[in-house]
């Protein structure tokens, strides 16, 4: 059960919040111009990798912000939270 | 059997306050502060319980949490009995009531024991081979299995006890009340951090406060005197806080600790009443000293599971702390020295030591000569080969080592016993250091697994036996070193010490040992639980499992309720001998939490019976129980369900209900449907983007009906959204994806779009939604709002007027569900009762029914409209469900609009919604039967199922929507729905069975 530093919140249980997968995977501008491998990859492809992740979190149950995270998915250290939109720590 | 084995000497139990008890039916007596198992030693009771395959009679072996034997059912009341309770843990109290389990008839016959003669049958992994063939012999196998392996009964009725939860935030969290523990606890407080500290037992010392031996001395005096003082020092800090009876459960990341306190088990039942039970504390702790010390190992040789064959340190637990005596023809198998302090209680408490078995050569520590100097007889570099006794030990059998430790040579004497004591080492207890992420390292002098320092988890430190330190010298010395650089302390009451103790010099250790028969005769057992043994381990290995973790479940090997923590260790031990690897290679198995049990009860706490779920009524909620409505449970929602009149049961209320609506006028609470506020310039392209159609063109005052798609395609939600201005929509959702779809939108908001200027806001339960239906809804809303236009040009279908009823501020929607004439009306919810019982009286003369959400289901069936989540599934397009004419082809984009023509998206061959007609009107189809077309293929092809089915009234048929694989071509097809004991014929139809021409929403 992490502590997660929530950047509006400060630092709440983890059972304030709700996971939202992989970061960083923006939703394609122009979707009608890809082809389905390519629609595909945006759509279901996600990584799942032991070791340092980013991921999207929301404080779902605080201030209802999403925000990024890098945690280590072999020892949940949390490396970094930032806000949605500011440039992610180098990996 | 009624011999009193209590000595009168001892400081810790109250031998002025008897107890009386019951176990296994028979009235025994113990005193104040004993456990049952040193109140049942007392009375000379050592066989307690059978073992769980071989119904071997088992005994008291231990004093603590790692007892493998003595499990008791405790008490035999129905609603407050208790299985699986270790009788080392229980405290004694007036009433108790104990009795075995896992034998039957009763412990000294059980039928259950013949498995002990046909133990050669009864391999590892005998249960896997046996019972899996034949396949339909199973349930036959299970029944024996259970009826003869039970492990304790569980209460058939509701738990009547008050659990409770409880946080903690403290600075430091100290795990564990021994002298390393306390140490700590003091330093901590000392310095002003609030402290918890936390101990399993109902006193605090550990093994320390008992210790009374010139040999240990703390600054001159006695060690457990020393500790005694400390622990009365401890009431000088508020900032320290002490939980007796308190059990660490479980060690998460982030120092987040889950411990059990035991509040009234120890109590007479009379004194339990109206008190709490057990309180979970959850503990989020700045920092965390672990001071769990460590246990003792037993020695595997030959039958060592004999009732009487007890923990060296428990007999001398019993013996120091307890006042009993274990027996009084005692012996010791030992391989290090701490079995020669048991030997010197039990001298000094006058009972006889015949002799010290070691398995090593020699030992000259000063323990060991103080031993000898009270004329104790030792058999040097010997071994046990087998013992007697079949419901107690009556004697043991000794032969001496050879050199290597792998044989036994010489001649056999045989000693006569009532106990024999057996000590194989100390492991260190490191669950709770493993649990919460930290790994170990091998320590090789004495086969331990101790947490590596540099692969600790951060904030954390492990003090005392626990981190691999045995000797008191080295015990104090370094927990107070390791506690104040973890605690950053530099002057401390401790900064001067000065400790003897004896030093432990000769080691050796044999995980299996050696008999003269071979080892196929012989029963070493491991786990004393699960009955697996040494055999068996290395029978695993043969059989090609090289995994600890696959060895330990095959063979069961520290399955049980007490997680192994005895047998672990030999477990690694003869794996590492067999295969000639290195113990520290081979790894430990991962302990899990609990590292004990926790109650059901402990982890519910208070949430129980009506507080298990929240429960979400609407504002009209009362009216609708005064007017005997039967509520259906969406979501957390209580909705009307239907509102039966003069004993009707359900389809005669909803068979009224949905003709009234369409004869004349019915009235809905809809005011669970989600309502979220929608605000900001940029609202209209939020909308666009959100929804398959179009909403730019939508005029302020109008209603659109809106369909979400996710972005695979796939129908999400749906509903109705009014423009209420220029930058200004109110979105209704359906009632159970209220939350989602608020989420959903957020996160595009906020992750995808955050240059759109759009505010989300919810008002579900702000305002509350009356919906009033049928050809008469306009002269009942007429007579409510006399001062509102009707006319159709004024107020036509989709459109919304703001208003006042009675000064209240209200909206009204001309929207419909049911294909009727049709109004919502939204107002503030504090209003809403009274505004429901206005519609109510006004619409009397129009017999304004009330109904429910089945007579809704029925009357949008009628017209074809899908509930999403009953006609949908996650798996259907809009296209699936014949609404191609709701996609925006023109849009640039919206979510899920790329999906659309996906080369999946697109067959044609998808499943597609459709309606249903019986062929015989009266036949009412079960909502999830399948469609086929041709019985007789095998196997029968499912085409599809019914999704949504009823008698319509107003039809006077069965309808029925389903959906079916190619089904938008299949308009006339006969299909057949197989049931149990008939094939019902259908055909397939259009989904509008009623008003196609929408005549009525204008009538
Ligand atoms: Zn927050």
């Amino acid at each position: 059960m992490f502590l997660i530093n929530c950047p509006y919140c400060g630092e709440r249980d983890q059972t304030e919040f709700s996971c939202g997968g992989e970061a960083h995977i923006e939703r394609p501008k122009q979707p009608t111009e890809l082809s389905d491998d390519q629609w595909a990859e945006y759509l279901f492809m996600r990584k799942n990798i032991k070791g340092v992740q980013f991921e999207r979190w929301n404080h779902a149950h605080g201030c209802r912000k999403w925000f990024n995270m890098v945690r280590d998915t072999s020892n949940d250290k949390i490396h970094a939270v930032y806000k949605m939109g500011e440039t992610p720590p180098v990996k | 059997m009624s011999k009193n084995l209590r000595i009168n000497k001892n400081n810790f139990i109250d031998q002025t306050t008897r107890i009386s008890f019951k176990f296994n039916g028979k009235q025994l007596f113990g005193y104040k502060g004993d456990t049952l198992a040193s109140a049942l030693l007392a009375n000379n009771i050592h066989l307690v319980g059978r073992s769980f395959k071989y119904h071997r009679p088992r005994g008291i072996m231990t004093c603590g949490s790692e007892e493998p034997n003595a499990i008791v059912q405790i008490g035999n009341d129905s609603s407050l009995t208790d299985p699986n309770v270790r009788a080392t843990e229980i405290e004694l109290y007036e009433g108790l009531e104990a009795s075995s389990q896992n034998c039957w008839p009763s412990v000294n016959f059980d039928i259950g024991g013949i498995n002990n003669f046909l133990s050669p049958l009864l391999p590892a992994g005998f249960y896997y081979k046996t019972f899996m063939w034949p396949a339909s012999f199973w349930e036959k196998y299970e029944y024996f299995i259970r009826h003869s392996a039970g492990l304790g009964k569980a209460p058939t009725k509701s738990d009547p006890d008050i659990y409770d939860h409880q946080y903690s935030h403290c600075d430091v969290l100290i795990v564990g009340g021994g002298i390393s523990g306390i140490i700590s606890a003091k330093l901590s407080a000392e310095k002003g951090l609030d402290t918890f500290l936390i101990d399993d037992k109902n006193f605090l010392g550990g093994s320390t406060i008992y210790q009374e031996n010139e040999a240990y001395k703390i600054n001159d005096i006695y060690s457990n005197e020393w500790l005694a003082k400390e622990i009365k020092s401890l009431k000088n800090y508020p900032n320290l806080i002490i939980k007796n009876r308190t059990s660490l459960a479980a060690f998460h990341g982030y120092n987040y600790l889950l411990a059990r306190e035991n509040l009234t088990d120890h109590l007479s039942i009379s004194d339990r009443k109206n008190k709490i039970r057990q309180r979970l504390w959850k503990i989020r702790a700045k920092k965390v000293i672990i001071a769990s010390g460590s246990i003792e190992r037993p020695l595997i040789f030959s039958n060592n599971d004999r009732p009487g064959i007890i923990l060296s340190s428990s007999i001398k637990k019993y013996i120091d702390y307890y006042g009993v005596k274990t027996g009084e023809n005692i012996s010791l198998f030992t391989n290090n020295d701490s079995a020669y302090e048991t030997a010197i209680s039990l001298i000094k408490s006058g009972v006889k030591v015949n002799v010290i078995v070691d398995i090593r050569k020699n030992s000259e520590s000063l323990i060991v000569k103080e031993a000898l100097d009270l004329g104790l007889k030792v058999l040097w570099e010997s071994t046990v080969v087998e013992t007697q006794g079949y419901k107690k030990i009556k004697s043991f059998e000794v032969m001496r080592l050879s050199d290597d430790g792998n044989n036994v040579i010489g001649n056999k004497t045989k000693h006569n016993c009532d106990c024999l004591g057996i000590s194989g080492g100390w492991t260190p207890m490191v669950h709770l250091f493993t649990q919460s992420g930290g790994k170990l390292k091998f320590r090789n002098e004495d086969n331990v697994f101790i947490p590596d320092q540099n692969k600790t988890p951060t904030n954390q430190i492990s003090v005392g036996s626990c981190n691999g330190e045995f000797k008191l010298d080295e015990i104090v010395t370094r927990t107070i070193e390791n506690t104040k650089s973890f605690l950053d302390l530099s002057k401390t009451c401790y900064d001067e010490m000065k400790i003897n103790c004896p030093d432990e010099i000769s080691k050796r250790n044999i995980w299996l040992l050696p008999s003269d028969k071979p080892i196929g005769k012989t029963k070493p057992f491991l786990d004393f639980q699960n009955d697996s043994t040494a055999k068996d381990v290395k029978l695993a290995l043969r059989e090609g499992f090289k995994s600890i973790e696959h060895v330990k479940r095959y063979t069961t090997t520290g399955m049980g309720t007490d997680q192994g923590k005895l047998s672990n260790m030999h477990a690694l031990g003869i794996i590492a001998d067999t295969t000639g690897t290195n113990m520290g290679e081979l790894g430990t198995t991962t302990f899990r939490p609990p590292y004990t049990p926790l109650t059901f009860g402990a982890i519910v706490g208070r949430n129980v019976g009506e507080f298990f779920d929240h429960t979400r009524k609407t504002a009209i909620h009362n009216w609708h129980v005064k007017n005997n409505a039967e509520f259906e449970n969406v979501g957390q929602w209580k909705r009307p369900w239907y509102f039966p009149k003069n004993g009707e049961n359900m389809h005669q209320a909803v068979q009224r209900e949905s003709k009234a609506a369409r004869d004349s006028a019915g009235i809905l609470d809809a005011s669970t449907l989600g309502k979220i506020d929608i605000q900001g310039t940029d609202a209209s392209e939020f909308l666009n983007r959100v929804y398959t159609n179009a909403w730019s063109k939508l005029e302020i005052g109008k209603c659109r009906y809106g369909l979400m798609l996710n972005e695979d395609g796939m129908v999400y939600d749906d509903g109705v959204t009014t423009r209420l201005g220029e930058n200004h929509y109110i979105m209704t959702t359906t009632t159970g994806g209220a939350a989602n779809v608020l989420s959903k939108l957020e996160d595009y908001l906020q992750t995808e779009w955050p240059e759109l200027d759009v505010y989300l806001t919810t008002v579900t339960d702000q305002y509350s939604t009356i919906s009033i239906c049928g050809p008469n809804s306009k002269n009942i809303i007429s007579k409510i709002v006399p001062s509102l236009d009707l006319s159709d040009s004024n107020f036509p279908h989709m459109s919304f007027k703001n208003t006042k009823i009675s000064d209240v501020n209200c909206r009204i929607m001309r929207i419909s569900f049911t294909g009727e004439h049709s109004y919502e009306i939204n107002i503030q919810s504090n209003y809403a009762e009274d505004l429901w019982i206005k519609c109510m009286e006004a619409g009397k003369e129009f017999n304004l029914t009330p109904y429910g959400t089945e007579t809704m289901h029925l009357l949008r069936a009628e017209k074809g409209f899908i509930i999403t989540g009953q006609d949908t599934d996650g798996t259907l397009t809009p296209s699936d469900l014949q609404m191609d004419w709701i996609i925006g082809k023109k849009k640039f984009d919206f979510i899920g609009k790329r999906s659309l023509y996906r080369s999946d998206t697109i067959r044609e061959d998808r499943k597609q919604l459709v309606g249903l007609l019986t062929d015989d009107p009266k036949e009412v189809l079960e909502e999830g039967a399948q469609l086929v077309e041709n019985i007789n293929t095998k196997p029968v092809e499912m085409l599809g199922h019914v999704t949504s089915s009823y008698f319509s009234p107003n039809l006077n048929k069965s309808i029925a929507l389903a959906v079916v694989k190619s089904g938008k071509k299949l308009k006339g097809k006969k299909l057949i729905v197989p049931m149990e004991n008939k094939n019902i014929n259908v055909t397939i139809t259009d989904t509008v069975f009623y008003d196609k021409e929408n005549k009525r929403l204008n009538a």
